[in-house]
């Protein structure tokens, strides 16, 4: 079980909580995670990743295991910790705008 | 008892204003959204409860929200818009050719016949149509793809498609405006389009006094009755068209500035059309610090000031171009938002007003709903 804190915002959209536990099949990439995420709550999708590129939206950060995920590539495996559900992976909200 | 409802779109959420017909005592719904850009909110004329939403973030992008209860409660749907085929360029600010980016939903037009069918206009300028309640949107390129698109450009508020006027006689006849590249026309449903802005002089911009496209329309309106005259606030100039867009002439008048963003006509007197004259293009907001608007009951240049309830000294708001709107009660009720979070109505067609609400984020869209 895979545990996914999202921006407030994205909250209030997809109606949940602070986090969100999902299922992810096969490895556990931040493609993977964003997937299984944007299946369970199709009103996420195009929100944190444009719909055609899947590029991340520039204002909004990964960060894991206190390190920052974001620049890194969508396919590359994250940490065990966050596969296991021990640390839950994070969709940042930047320090932008008014 | 017929009674209204006043869909506002601020910088910070949406807010739905509800009275009954005497329009004295207001209920206020929201903020809707919080926290999210409301560009455009609109209800279905044939089904009053259906209502679409335009909410965007700078973190977060572009949602759609429908209503089916008179935006008691929402639903996000569809929020994908891709433009069709080859992307193609427009213009950059520097003259340079730029690929077109999707960046929001400015405008949002529901079809007069069918709740499922809304036009949507966005940034950067195309024509978006959906047929299944906002579920998918899909582009009618004809528009961009006509020829001149690729020598549109931005004004310094973006490339954005700001109005859509529906035909209520012939449904295959649009127009469109936008800034900074004119209006548009089409006769066959959006599939082919034409540039209809002669008449109109940009010499701040356009040095060619026939140019077809480059032009900084800000807001069109028509009266139901007569499609085929067209009001236009201007960049500079307020505008009229007796003939569907085919020319223009200008209407400024007597007005003390021709710069400003809306312009609307009476629900009943189709000669009667408002402005909110705005002091400059570099200074957006009342000359004198005085908040005026501005009524011709000869469908332009002759004009007379609205004050009656409106501040008259130092007030510095605007009136964006999305944020005035008329009810069709049989004392039309006029209402306009303000940079400054005010909503001003007035249900004597101008001659006096009153907030409704003094305090909200800065409007950026008002509509009216009339209910039975």
């Amino acid at each position: 079980m895979i545990r996914v804190v999202l921006p407030y915002h994205l909250r209030t959209l997809a109606g949940v909580g602070a986090e969100v536990e999902l299922d992810v099949p096969g490895p556990v990439t931040q493609r993977s995670v964003l997937d299984a995420l944007e299946s369970r709550y199709p009103m996420l999708r195009g929100t944190i990743r444009d719909q055609v590129t899947q590029k991340r939206r520039p204002f909004l950060r990964f960060f894991a295991c206190e390190e920052d995920w974001s620049n890194d590539s969508p396919d590359a495996a994250l940490p065990e910790v966050v596969a296991s559900g021990a640390e839950p992976f994070y969709v940042i909200g930047a320090i932008a705008g008014g | 008892m017929s009674s209204v409802r006043v869909l506002v779109g601020t910088r910070k959420g949406a807010f739905i204003l509800s009275s009954d017909g005497k329009r004295e005592r207001w209920d206020v719904s929201g903020p809707h959204f919080g926290g999210w850009e409301i560009y455009h909110m609109k209800g279905s004329a044939v089904d009053p409860n259906r209502i679409y939403a335009s909410q965007s973030s700078g973190w977060f992008g572009q949602v759609m929200q429908r209503s089916n209860d008179g935006g008691k409660t929402w639903e996000p749907v569809g929020n994908k818009f891709v433009y069709e085929g080859t992307t193609g360029t427009h213009l950059w600010y520097d003259g340079t050719p730029h690929p077109w980016e999707f960046k929001r939903v400015w405008h949002l037009e529901p079809s007069l016949a069918d709740p499922d069918t809304v036009y949507a206009g966005v940034e950067d300028a195309a024509f978006f149509r959906t047929t299944d309640g906002g579920q998918t949107w899909h582009e009618l390129p004809g528009l961009r793809g006509h020829g001149s698109g690729r020598f549109w450009q931005p004004g310094a508020g973006g490339m954005g498609l700001h109005t859509i006027l529906l035909d209520p006689v012939n449904p295959d006849r649009i127009f469109i405006a936008i800034s900074a590249a004119g209006v548009f026309r089409t006769l066959d449903g959006g599939q082919t389009w034409q540039p209809v802005n002669r008449g109109l002089q940009s010499p701040y911009v356009l040095p060619d006094p026939d140019a077809e496209v480059g032009h900084c329309v800000h807001r069109i309106a028509a009266h139901p009755s007569r499609p085929n005259v067209l009001f236009m606030q201007k960049h500079w100039d307020v505008m009229r068209s007796d003939d569907g867009g085919d020319s223009w002439q200008e209407v400024s008048g007597n007005l003390p500035t021709d710069f400003g963003f809306v312009i609307d006509v009476h629900a009943h007197e189709p000669e009667t059309i408002y402005v909110v004259p705005i002091k400059s293009d570099s200074e957006h907001y009342p000359p004198e610090g005085k908040l005026r608007v501005y009524r011709s009951r000869t469908g332009g240049n002759e004009w007379e000031p609205l004050e009656n309830g409106l501040p008259q000294q130092d007030c510095y708001v605007n009136v964006l171009r999305d944020a005035m709107a008329v009810d069709s009660l049989d004392s039309c009720g006029i209402y306009f938002g303000t940079t400054g979070g005010q909503v001003y109505a007035s249900t004597d067609g101008g001659d006096s007003w009153n907030a409704v609400v003094r305090d909200l984020p800065a409007v950026l869209s008002v509509e009216v709903q009339t209910l039975p």
